[in-house]
């Protein structure tokens, strides 16, 4: 669905199912030069599971109109933004990647408002390799098959998408290249490289945290998501083996199960 | 992480490795190094959930072999990745391949512009069978670009052609053909059958849907009957309201928009969710085995069948018997530069030759060659012969045999892999008959 | 040739051994092209003069003596695989209709059928009529001059009402309609070309194949439809088809073949040749095997069906138990015109408690498997409020007749004492409270 925030059109998907505002809201954060289509293998779940969802492109990604955001804190603010938009008060954040510095910073900005919080291929922080981030920067596609190689694990390499007939890294390669390299992927890299204030934020936060590492994740190992995990009081950890940082589509369904177990366990609903 | 002076590359695996590995994974498949064959019709479900989930596609899985089977989806990532595409759908033949990449995006009322230089099976189906269901198709000569241009009209859907045309090897230019469709906000769906991604992948070069059957250089065997449609990602189905059954809600499916769920998949997606499902050209187990088998010597086979074809185009152009030799190797075939960069790596197998004496004596010839098979196919390791204008175009009057780029002398060969001396020996043989015709009779 | 189907299973056809060695078993021809004799051969072959193998997408040897043995089975005279039961049953349509056309249909009719015929042919220009057949002249009521046949399911789910077959092919007859039976769920115990249908489809993945390893379909021409009777009804069979120098299919076949055989051989040549939905020669193979024990398996499908039916109307927790044989009046009256040795292996139940009652009872089997199929040799059962009826609306599925606590078992050949202890703790079980929380 179409709606505005800021005065620009966002586009979420809603995972098949109409928006219902009787609903507990679900909201799903894409990583860096993504959309929200990497979702689809969660937010259909859910969405016939009793859940509002809604599956964001970030401005200036996908078919959400505006700019790109350039700090993690300006996106953790229009996230709460969202909420507000479209009439509720609280929500439930599931973040991968980029969008997991994003949902922290929002979860310690605006503690009442996010009730549980998943973390998918999550650390404090991102550096970035900075020939990567040059490559972007450039507008070179090349980033973006970088990107593929380093973000898929060994097994994910060779395929074996869970959906039939598709395959992993061209398709997250295209939604990559869906919009121009430079205003979305490098503008993304930029932020998360400047972004110091993980660890801090995560300090602060007191609801029910959910982190999902990967044994052969590159962009973000188990070792940096523990580090954020233990910051997080009471927070639970869930690693997935012979699996990379794309663990939402490369094991979707061992993710669906822990993240179905943690939401409808942490924020119930009554539909 | 890098070497600072290149700078890092991107190690995901290149087409040989692709062509042996894609697309599985023996650690999910009990540690099986070799793809099994899964031939069941249906799947267990864990439990009612999990089959509610998967029909609504909630999450990714085998409900049923119609629509999807393990072992054909290794067969479809492997076609997918080889081609850079991001998703593909196996189907029993080429041509339902074509038939439902067509209804994936046509309806009655629409229409299409095509390649006349085609398959006389998709001939078949363009000119005739389709207009019975509504759809109109305007015929281009492959050579003539701007003609594509012309012949868009309101409802067309999209352009369709094979790269290199059958029979007349007349080479589409495929870069600007894109662009013609892009500018009109329409598909380019290219059968790239002869070619294969070895020798040409029609992504790199703005196509947006390849089709291929693969019961030709893919498998090579000649065993198997298949067929796959391929999507390149790319093509923006939301751009203009041309394609409503891909971005409108779906009534078949709770009111699912493909192109706003599943993005660059979309249009695999609906050809399966909805053609291979209400249509059921479905792919055997068995067969998308055999393909898999053929297409992990691909790389090694398509190099033989390129080498052996420009040591035939040499033989044939230096022949007595021979009139003409049609052959994008040839350095006056008008394509001759076109063919250079869309295949760089070979020009492919398939020769067309005239052959002196006119149509008595291809008719001579083909009864007598012994090693070259004289069937209806082409593509397979072995060597194989047929003389159009008494065989797979006979059904075709004489206007469409022209159409098509026919003549009475026209013999198609489709180079394979035996050893360069044995085809010529046996060609040597086809060509002392046809210069005595009289000898060899034909009841 | 015998007109009993256990030895038709076995020899129906012209197969005695294979031309080439002599081998009784049927050999499995993975192959895709034939080698002709000379130019002439291909000649003819091309131009339908002589019939043999061209291609393995129009005809195989080994698809050959499966089309010819299903054909004895069902007493038509030529068949055609396709493959899956689905392409059987577009190929059906669509080697009758074309844009501007219309068919009518049963309204009791399989789910996966219903979206070709309402949403996707309509896209096609064929528009699909519904007729509910509880009153034949339902079917009579909705020709115009551009209904092209008729088409039905013998043995339909969800409610099992045996369809009145020489009713509606009587009408269809008065007309020139060919009346098209889907008899995928009642081979052996139904022949609907002896009872006036024109045409027979089946998906040959559930009874005939009977082990579900393979996908399969087919169509079997009756030869007892006069397509160029009525030129204006059947164009398809009188107007030249300029695909092969201006055939009209209806006149050229029996010329060809002495035999009336044009809608097996137009769905052949033209739908295959363009459509293209061959059936692999190893699944034809697969079906082979199937086909041999078919009406072995029918016999104890049926009797096993009887035996569970007895025990479900007894049981405290079962709402209502939908078989042929337990409607009313005119519709119980056709099971007994119709089938003949048993009255099917499907059975359905309404489950007390409604759409929790019956997710419990699926999720509390133990033998039977939980899939979307039905005919396997092995019991089946699936609850379509909660998969394959998942993506219609409340009322769609009232109207597809599913209520919320409906089961559609598929009861197969093993022992009837294991098959009725499995329904019986299941069902046990689905009356009980639910201990954990349903997420």
């Amino acid at each position: 669905m179409k709606f505005k925030v800021n005065g620009h059109e966002v586009f979420a998907s809603t995972g098949g199912r109409p928006f219902d505002k009787n609903k507990p809201l679900i909201i799903f954060v894409h990583g860096s030069g993504l959309t929200h289509m990497t979702w689809v293998l969660q937010t259909r779940y859910f969405a016939f599971h009793g859940y509002t969802c809604l599956a964001l492109d970030m401005p200036g990604h996908g078919l959400s109109g505006g700019k790109s955001l350039k700090s993690i804190e300006d996106m953790a603010d229009w996230i709460s933004s969202v909420i507000d938009s479209v009439g509720y008060k609280e929500a439930s954040l599931v973040g991968h990647s980029q969008g997991c510095l994003v949902t922290i910073e929002c979860t310690a900005r605006y503690p009442d408002k996010i009730k549980t919080l998943s973390l998918m291929g999550g650390a404090g922080a991102i550096p970035m390799n900075p020939d990567l981030l040059a490559l972007a920067e450039s507008g070179d596609p090349k980033a973006v098959d970088l990107m593929m190689d380093w973000a898929h694990g060994p097994a994910g390499h060779f395929g074996g998408h869970p959906v039939p007939g598709l395959y992993h890294i061209n398709t997250g390669g295209m939604l990559a290249k869906s919009r121009t390299i430079k205003d979305t992927l490098a503008v993304d890299f930029r932020a998360c490289d400047n972004y110091k204030n993980g660890f801090e934020a995560a300090k602060k936060i007191k609801i029910p945290t959910l982190s999902i590492l990967a044994t052969d994740d590159k962009m973000c190992p188990v070792k940096e998501g523990k580090k954020l995990a233990d910051l997080i009081e009471g927070s639970k950890v869930d690693i997935i083996d012979n699996c990379g940082h794309m663990m939402l589509l490369e094991e979707a369904d061992r993710v669906l199960k822990v993240l179905k177990s943690f939401i409808t366990t942490n924020y119930p609903s009554k539909h | 992480m890098s070497d600072k002076k290149k700078g890092p590359e991107s190690k995901t695996y290149k087409f040989d490795t692709l062509s042996l590995h894609a697309g599985y994974q023996p650690h999910k498949n009990a540690g099986s190094r070799q793809v099994p064959i899964y031939q069941t019709t249906s799947y267990l479900f864990d439990d009612v959930d999990h089959a509610a989930a998967l029909f609504n596609l909630e999450r990714g899985g085998h409900i049923y072999s119609r629509i999807s089977n393990p072992t054909v989806g290794v067969l479809e990532e492997r076609v997918a990745s080889l081609e850079g595409g991001t998703a593909a759908l196996a189907t029993s033949s080429g041509m339902s391949a074509i038939f439902l990449t067509v209804m994936t995006l046509c309806e009655a009322g629409d229409h299409l512009v095509v390649s006349s230089q085609l398959y006389g099976g998709t001939v078949n189906l363009f000119r005739l069978t389709l207009p019975k269901f509504g759809i109109k198709c305007t015929f281009v000569k492959p050579r003539d670009t701007e003609g594509f241009k012309k012949a868009i009209q309101k409802n067309t859907k999209g352009i369709f052609g094979e790269l290199v045309g059958n029979p007349g090897n007349e080479i589409m230019n495929m870069p600007e053909i894109a662009k013609i469709a892009h500018d009109a906000g329409i598909p380019l769906m290219v059968d790239a059958t002869y070619q294969t991604p070895y020798l040409c992948k029609p992504f790199e070069h703005g196509a947006d849907i390849v089709i291929h059957s693969l019961t030709k250089w893919m498998a090579g065997h000649g065993s198997s009957m298949a067929g796959i449609l391929v999507e390149g990602g790319n093509f923006d189905w939301m751009q203009n309201d041309k394609f409503p059954t891909m971005t409108k809600p779906y009534e078949g499916y709770h009111g699912l928009s493909f192109a706003e769920e599943f993005g660059p998949t979309a249009f695999t997606m609906k050809a399966r969710a909805e053609g291979m499902r209400d249509f059921g050209p479905c792919l055997s187990p068995q067969n998308a085995w055999n393909v898999l088998q053929g297409i992990e010597t691909l790389s090694v086979r398509m190099k033989k069948h390129c080498s052996n074809a420009e040591e035939m185009v040499k033989y044939l152009l230096g022949h007595e018997s021979v009139a003409w030799v049609s052959h994008p190797s040839v350095p006056d075939h008008p394509d001759h530069a076109l063919a250079k960069k869309l295949l760089p790596n070979g020009r492919g197998s398939m020769i067309a030759f005239g052959i002196k004496g006119g149509k008595d004596a291809g008719v001579a010839f083909i009864n007598s060659v012994k090693l070259a098979s004289h069937l209806a196919n082409v593509g397979d390791t072995r060597t194989l012969v047929i003389h159009p204008a008494s065989g797979t175009h006979s059904q075709m009057d004489e206007a469409t045999l022209k159409f098509a780029g026919l003549s009475h002398d026209m013999i198609r060969l489709s180079v394979g892999i035996e050893d360069i001396e044995d085809i010529k020996n046996d060609f040597e043989v086809g060509f002392r008959a046809a210069r005595k015709p009289r000898l060899v009779s034909n009841q | 040739m015998s007109k009993n189907p256990e030895t038709i299973a076995l020899h129906g056809g012209d197969y005695r051994s294979d031309p080439a060695t002599t081998a009784v078993a049927v050999p499995l021809y993975r192959t895709t092209s034939y080698q002709f004799n000379d130019t002439g051969h291909a000649a003819n072959l091309f131009a339908l003069k002589e019939f043999g193998n061209i291609y393995t997408r129009i005809m195989n040897p080994t698809n050959d003596v499966l089309e010819k043995r299903v054909a004895a089975l069902e007493g038509g005279l030529a068949a055609l695989t396709v493959g899956s039961g689905q392409a059987a049953s577009t190929f059906a349509i669509m080697n009758v209709c074309q844009s501007g056309d219309n068919f009518i249909s049963s309204t009791d009719l399989y789910g996966g059928t219903v979206n070709l015929f309402t949403h996707t042919l309509k896209k096609l220009g064929i528009e699909c009529r519904y007729a509910d057949p509880a009153d034949p002249k339902n079917f009579e009521k909705l020709i115009d001059e551009k209904t092209r046949c008729f088409y039905a399911e013998t043995l339909p789910n969800p409610y099992l009402r045996v369809f009145p077959i020489k009713e509606v092919a009587d009408i269809g007859r008065k007309h020139n309609i060919p009346l098209i039976m889907d008899n995928t769920a009642s081979p052996v115990i139904c022949k609907p070309l002896e009872h006036g249908a024109a045409v027979v489809v089946h998906s040959l993945t559930k009874f005939i194949g009977g082990h579900g390893t393979v996908i399969g379909g087919c169509l079997v021409d009756g030869g007892n439809f006069d397509w160029t009777a009525d030129p204006k009804r059947q164009p398809l069979f009188n107007e030249p088809d300029m695909s092969y120098g201006g055939a009209k299919w209806g006149e050229v076949v029996p010329q060809l073949t002495g035999a009336n055989v044009s809608f097996a051989i137009r769905a052949r040549v033209c739908l295959l040749r363009d459509l293209g939905a061959p059936l692999a020669p190893d699944n034809a193979w697969g079906i082979i095997q199937g086909l041999e024990t078919a009406p072995l398996r029918m016999k104890q499908h049926c009797s096993n069906a009887e035996k569970t039916v007895d025990f479900l109307k007894k049981h405290k927790n079962v709402e209502r138990v939908i078989y042929p044989t337990l409607h009313e009046g005119e519709i119980a009256a056709r099971s007994k015109k119709y089938f003949k040795g048993g009255n099917g292996a499907l059975v359905g139940i309404e489950v007390k408690g409604g759409v929790e009652a019956g997710k419990k009872f699926i999720e509390s089997l133990k033998m039977f498997y939980h899939v979307a199929n039905i005919g396997d040799a092995r019991s089946l059962a699936i609850h379509p409020a909660t998969t394959t009826h998942s993506q219609l609306t409340e009322e769609e599925l009232l109207a597809a007749g599913v209520t919320p606590g409906y089961v559609r078992l598929s009861i197969g050949i093993e022992h009837p004492d294991d098959i009725i202890a499995d329904l019986d703790q299941a069902l046990n079980s689905s009356g009980k409270p639910n201990l954990k929380a349903v997420g």
